[in-house]
Parts: structure tokens; C-alpha cells; sequence
């Protein structure tokens, strides 16, 4: 029977529609073979098109869809998902990526990308037109979850996958958990205490049975697929080295972040005594106190009493001329935080801020308000004129531009000047280069869609948390954990996982059995039958894994794999060719 | 030059070299209109007579986004993809089809910079061939 096809061409809200012109690409395609309806739509995504597609298909007794939008890593469950509810197999759904494939690879192209468009979702109607009804293959996922990273995100994770009854591995290449966490003092907004934080976190965990922390460890191998991860570990020992492996159906990366280090001569920072960074100063302030006669607290660093302190904002971060051109969203309040904490531990002491404007965002602008109300002095220098540092009588002078006060050059004179310093990757990239995750311009791991799939990585089965996906302050790195620990929990929950029906497949009439694919296969799912008196190949549906290595060493072009048979591959050539 | 970009087909892989060029698309990093992929689960699992229909139909060259030791369905893939190549090789010189329109290269799933700068320079080659 001659299929029914409907083929909706997506906008996305002008990422593709600013360098693909859809109206060109539907009227190029509407007299396509088999094709009933063809529509262009602002969001195809969007629950009211999701609901037309739904009644398109039922109204018109669709046997196909195309959907031509973003990469079918973001989209292609979801359509196939309207195929479903709508009672059409969801294998008869096809998908055409037009826009990372399409509109942004060739932005600086429109009539390319347009033509290109027209050739992309044309080859998706050829295999549609040519797509069967499957049943998906189940296979089983151990219920158990990887996380490597016990900072305050992998331990988040770790504690809330433990209480959905999933097998935890919490690995830490350090000697002990917390990451940055037992650094912090006061975390804003809430004041909480990261040493006490950190205490309970560890209490929670080893009160986990189905926690088992591994320190001194790092992974040095994996293999397998979702569901079925094997994860080679080794642990450092006081009796040297061991390697422990074992089963993991996801894996949660939570590896966090390195603090910038300024360059030599950055704002004076290693040229000049007194210029220090945010992690150093947030030390100095536990460590650098003394009492004088009548109990007042002083602060001291280089044994010179410290009574004026300047910060610099943004150094290493939003970066005019460097590669950091990101906001470590962290910074500003973690800054502000730490000169109300060291004004409350040494009342002498005054504050002058220079800032790129003050990104307190939410209920952190109530630290900003506190500081202001305090006495604190903001002065914000403008993008591309970052304030000078020079030294001056054994103290630091800072000077800059102050565009709140027309542009009146500010001076101060303080015998500390603070470096905001942000965050920047993990400067261990063995674990990222070992699992292949994907990295953003910014360096950090890139999640495959930053509000629809935002813990994913494009490696199926590996979530990722906290800060190695980018600049988080504490609040936000737990949540973050708290939602990569659900989706691995998803994996492996049920016990089992729904995989693409994609197999290989034998012509028994043309098979002269000759153990060339058997040869090749490497899950052995190939064994010799009797067909009415001949010797043939039979596959195995259970076994084979449909990668498709069998297909060009068989001598009589016998093996087809399920959507990638000879007609859909060479339907689709055809038409890209044109 | 008779045409600004060589037609070239892409055979990337699901899990591995296709999210590299999706990704490359994401970080604008352009490459000729003229590049097409079809996603196949392997690249070991690709056809000869896919890659000869292509030379057939038009394409000025064919590129296998290989998935390199990062192929999830074994080892073996490196190796397999190689021999493939050679055997096509073969095959493109017995039909007079210059061998050098098939071109392979192991794209990871971080491989975007070097998946553009390929088909880049796959692109001048094959422009190069066609005014000789």
C-alpha cells in the first residue's frame, strides 16, 4: 500500500529560519511522492504543534511523518513520541537535521543552506516512504551507577541515588571528599557553613550502605554501553597501586573546576606582594587574624596589618582579550561574601569594589544590598578599560575609571588588593578524553541541549553534574546534581532498557554460507542453519547488536541491517546526489 | 573554477562522529554547503556499492567519519573500516574512478574542528581534480 506522508518543516524560532528559507524548502518538497501535507511551523517541539501533528496524523491516516528541525539527539523521541500517541508505529518517523547539519553549520551561506535544507529533508521523505513498523529490543541495565567526583556534587548525587536503592560507586581521586567545599566559610545566600555542609554530607554517605567511596582513585578504563558500563578504577595505596573493576549501568561525571590563575603581571598579581587571589584571600580570612591589646581582631598578611582592601571583578572571566569570555556566576557574591565576612571578623577594615557591574542575581542581591548598607564602596570600570595596578610605598594602588560617576578616574590606595578570580575547567582532562565528552566553547562539558536534555551528554548511559558543565555556585551545583542523579537513575531503574530494533538480517535464498560474516561479527550472534536442504547464515536477533560489520564482507550482498537496507541507503544517496 | 564547493557525502556515525558535526554546526564552524551526511551505526558497517552508487549519482567525493579505537561495538572497527576502504579502493581503480575521492578519517565525538578541517581540504582536492 502506497504510504501517506506529512512533513513539517520547523522554524525554531529563527535558528533556522534567520539562514534556511522554509517556505522555499516546503514548496520544494510538497510534491514529493507519497507526501499528503506539508507544513512549516514556528516550534515544531512546542506542546500546540506536538497536539496538530497528533491530529494531522489521525485525520489524514498518516502511515509516516518527517520532521525536519534541530539534531535528532534533541528531538528524535519526542516526535516519535507524537507518532505513538497518535497510534502510528513510531519507526515510521524520520528525522532530518537542518539546523546543526543545516542553518548554523552554513550561516555564512543562505542560499546553501537553504538548497541544502531542500536535499536534506527530501532524503528523509525517501526513507520514510521506505520505513517499517518495529517493535523495540529490551535488554537488561545493572542497577548501578558510576559517580566520579565527590565534590559537593558528586556527593549529592551519590546520596540520592543510594536512597532511589541504586548501587552507588563514588569515586575521588583526592585523599578525601568535598572538593572546594571545605574551603568555603560562609556559602551565600543562607550563611550555611561549607565545613559543616561537608560534615553531613559525609555522615549521610557512610550511613549509605549502597554508597561504596573509593579515595585515592581514579578511572583509568571503561568499555561497554549504557546499561552495561564496565569501569576500571585504580586505587593508590599506602601498599601501592590496585585496579578494581566493576559494572555500572550509567555513569555520573561531577569532576569540578580549577580557580583561575592569573598570568604573571595580571593586575601585578606574583609582581606585587600585596595582590592576592579569591581562594588565597578566603584562607587569609580563617587564618590571618590576631588579636591586639583589648581584643580587637586585626588582619595581617605579610606580618603588615591590612586595613583597606581593594577586589578587581571578573579577572579570568568575561574576558575582553583572553579565551574566558564566560561569567563564573559564582564570583561576584562569593566576593561580596567575603568582605562582609571579613569586615565582620575585623571592624577596621574598609572595602572598595571594582566591578563590571554586580551580578548578584536572585536572593544574592541581599548580600550586595547588606554590603552597600555597610559601607562598602562600588566603583565600576567600564568593559575595556580594566583598572591599573601599580605599587606604591609597599601598598597597592589601584586606579580606574569610574562610569557610575561620568567617568571620573577613581584612585584608592589599600594594602590588599583581592583578585575575583573565577572558575575555570579541570585542567585533568584524562577522564574527558577517556569517556570522549564533549566539550563547549567555554571547555567545560557540554550537556546536549541546555534546557531540554540539560544533564545529558551526547555518550549515552553518562550524565554530568556541578561545575565540570560550567560556572555554579553551590545552590545550583546541588540541584544540578540532584537532576544528573534522576536521569541516571532513569537508565537504570527498571531494570532495563528499550534499544533500536536494529538488526541484521539474512536472504536465504541468495546466502551461500561462506563464514565471512561470521568472521567478522564480534558478539558471535552468526551461526550456519539448514535452509530446505542448503547451509546458510542465521543471526541472531538477540545477540546481534546491528552494527552492521557483516554487510560489506558478505561475497553475494545477502546481509541487509533494519533502516539501513540497501533500497533506504541508496533511496537517500540518490536523491542527496541530485 | 566550474563550481564553488565539490559535492562530497559524509558516512558518520550514529553515536560517535555524528555528534562531532552536529557540534561542529553548533560552534558556527563553517564548511561548504555541498557536504552531506547520512549516519550509518558503524563504519565498518558501510557498503561498497553505497560508495559506488555515490560516485555513480554525482558525488564529487565520498568521506567516512570513521569512529576510530572510540567505536562502541569493538576494536576490531579501525581495522575493519581500513580494509573496507582498500577493497573500494580497488574497486573505484578498476571502474577508473580516481581513488582519492574516498577518503577516511577517524572523527571522535570532540572531533568537530578536525571534521571541518577534512572536509575542507577534501573539498580543495577534489576542486583541484576536477580542473586538472
Amino acid at each position: 500500500m502506497k504510504k501517506k506522508l506529512g512533513v513539517y518543516i520547523c522554524a525554531c524560532g529563527g535558528n533556522i529560519s534567520d539562514y534556511v528559507d522554509i517556505e522555499k524548502v516546503r514548496e520544494a518538497v510538497k510534491d514529493e511522492d507519497c507526501l499528503v501535507l506539508a507544513k512549516t511551523t514556528m516550534f515544531a517541539c512546542g506542546d500546540t504543534n506536538q497536539k496538530d501533528m497528533e491530529q494531522d496524523i489521525k485525520e489524514n491516516d498518516l502511515s509516516g511523518i518527517v520532521v525536519a528541525s534541530c539534531s535528532p539527539k534533541l528531538h528524535l523521541t519526542t516526535f516519535r513520541g507524537v507518532s505513538e500517541r497518535a497510534g502510528l508505529n513510531k519507526y515510521n518517523y524520520v528525522h532530518a537535521n537542518i539546523r546543526e547539519q543545516g542553518s548554523w553549520a552554513h550561516s555564512d551561506n543562505k542560499v546553501g543552506a537553504t538548497e541544502k535544507a531542500i536535499n536534506l529533508v527530501k532524503a528523509a521523505i525517501a526513507k520514510a516512504r521506505l520505513a517499517e513498523s518495529l517493535e523495540p529490543i529490551i535488554i537488561e541495565s545493572k542497577r548501578s551507577v558510576a559517580v566520579i567526583g565527590a565534590g559537593v556534587a558528586g556527593m549529592k548525587a551519590a546520596i540520592s541515588l543510594a536512597r532511589m536503592k541504586d548501587e552507588v560507586y563514588l569515586i575521588e581521586r583526592e585523599g578525601k571528599v568535598g572538593g572546594h567545599l571545605s574551603a568555603l566559610e560562609k556559602i551565600s545566600p543562607e550563611g550555611t557553613d561549607g565545613r559543616e555542609l561537608l560534615a553531613r554530607l559525609e555522615k549521610e554517605i557512610a550511613a549509605e550502605p549502597n554508597i561504596t567511596l573509593l579515595t585515592n582513585a581514579e578511572v583509568t578504563g571503561t568499555s561497554g554501553n549504557i546499561g552495561d558500563f564496565k569501569v576500571d578504577v585504580t586505587i593508590k595505596g599506602s601498599q601501592g597501586e590496585m585496579v578494581k573493576q566493576f559494572v555500572a549501568g550509567s555513569i555520573l561525571v561531577a569532576t569540578g573546576f580549577n580557580s583561575y590563575t592569573p598570568a604573571e603581571g595580571e593586575f601585578g598579581y606574583s609582581n606585587i606582594k600585596s595582590v592576592i587571589t579569591l581562594p588565597e584571600f578566603k584562607a587569609l580570612i580563617s587564618e590571618g587574624g590576631k588579636a591586639d591589646a583589648d581584643g580587637t581582631m586585626r588582619l595581617y598578611y605579610n606580618n603588615r596589618e591590612v586595613q583597606s582592601i581593594a577586589y578587581i571583578y571578573c579577572v579570568g572571566s568575561r574576558q575582553v582579550k583572553g579565551e574566558n569570555k564566560y561569567c563564573s556566576r559564582y564570583c561576584c557574591t562569593a566576593a561580596i561574601q567575603s568582605s562582609l565576612d571579613v569586615r565582620e571578623k575585623f571592624p577596621n577594615v574598609d572595602n572598595f569594589h571594582f566591578t563590571r557591574g554586580v551580578r548578584t542575581y536572585g536572593k544574592q542581591e541581599l548580600i550586595y544590598k547588606e554590603s552597600n548598607d555597610k559601607g562598602d564602596v562600588y566603583i565600576q570600570f567600564p568593559d575595556k578599560k580594566p583598572p591599573v595596578v601599580s605599587e606604591e610605598n609597599g601598598k597597592v594602588l589601584v586606579k580606574a575609571i569610574d562610569i557610575l560617576s561620568e567617568k571620573s578616574e577613581s584612585e584608592v590606595v589599600a594594602d590588599l588588593l583581592v583578585l575575583v578570580t573565577g572558575m575555570v575547567p579541570d585542567s585533568d582532562t584524562a577522564l574527558g578524553n577517556l569517556l570522549k565528552l564533549p566539550k563547549g566553547r567555554d571547555k567545560f562539558f557540554n550537556e546536549i541541549h541546555p534546557k531540554l536534555r540539560p544533564v545529558e551528554t551526547v555518550i549515552d548511559g553518562i550524565t554530568i553534574a556541578g561545575t565540570c558543565q560550567g560556572p555554579k555556585n553551590v545552590a545550583e551545583s546541588v540541584n544540578s546534581a540532584l537532576s544528573a542523579a534522576a536521569k541516571s537513575h532513569s537508565f537504570v531503574s527498571l531494570g532495563e532498557l528499550e534499544l533500536e530494533p536494529i538488526v541484521a538480517y539474512v536472504d536465504n535464498d541468495t546466502c551461500n554460507w561462506c563464514t565471512a560474516c561470521s568472521d567478522v561479527c564480534p558478539f558471535s550472534a552468526v551461526s550456519m542453519i539448514d535452509h530446505n536442504g542448503k547451509a546458510v547464515a542465521q543471526i541472531n536477533k538477540s545477540t546481534c547488536k546491528g552494527c552492521g560489520m557483516c554487510l560489506p564482507v558478505c561475497p553475494s550482498d545477502s546481509i541487509e541491517l533494519i533502516s539501513f537496507t540497501n533500497k533506504e541507503m541508496e533511496s537517500m544517496i540518490d536523491v542527496l546526489a541530485q | 573554477m566550474s563550481k564553488r564547493s565539490a559535492k562530497i557525502l559524509v558516512f558518520s556515525t550514529e553515536k560517535i562522529s555524528d555528534p562531532a558535526i552536529d557540534m561542529a554546526g553548533l560552534l558556527k564552524l563553517h564548511y561548504p554547503p555541498e557536504v552531506f551526511t547520512i549516519p550509518v551505526r558503524c563504519s565498518s558497517g558501510i557498503k561498497p556499492r553505497w560508495i559506488l552508487r555515490a560516485f555513480e549519482k554525482g558525488f564529487d567525493g565520498v568521506f567516512i567519519a570513521a569512529d576510530g579505537s572510540d567505536c562502541s561495538y569493538g576494536e576490531s572497527c579501525t581495522e575493519k573500516t581500513g580494509h573496507l576502504v582498500e577493497r573500494v579502493h580497488e574497486m573505484m581503480k578498476s571502474q577508473n574512478i580516481e581513488p582519492s575521492r574516498l577518503r577516511m578519517a577517524a572523527i571522535c565525538s570532540v572531533c568537530s574542528e578536525s571534521f571541518v578541517k577534512q572536509v575542507k581540504s577534501f573539498n580543495e582536492l577534489l576542486l583541484k581534480q576536477e580542473i586538472q
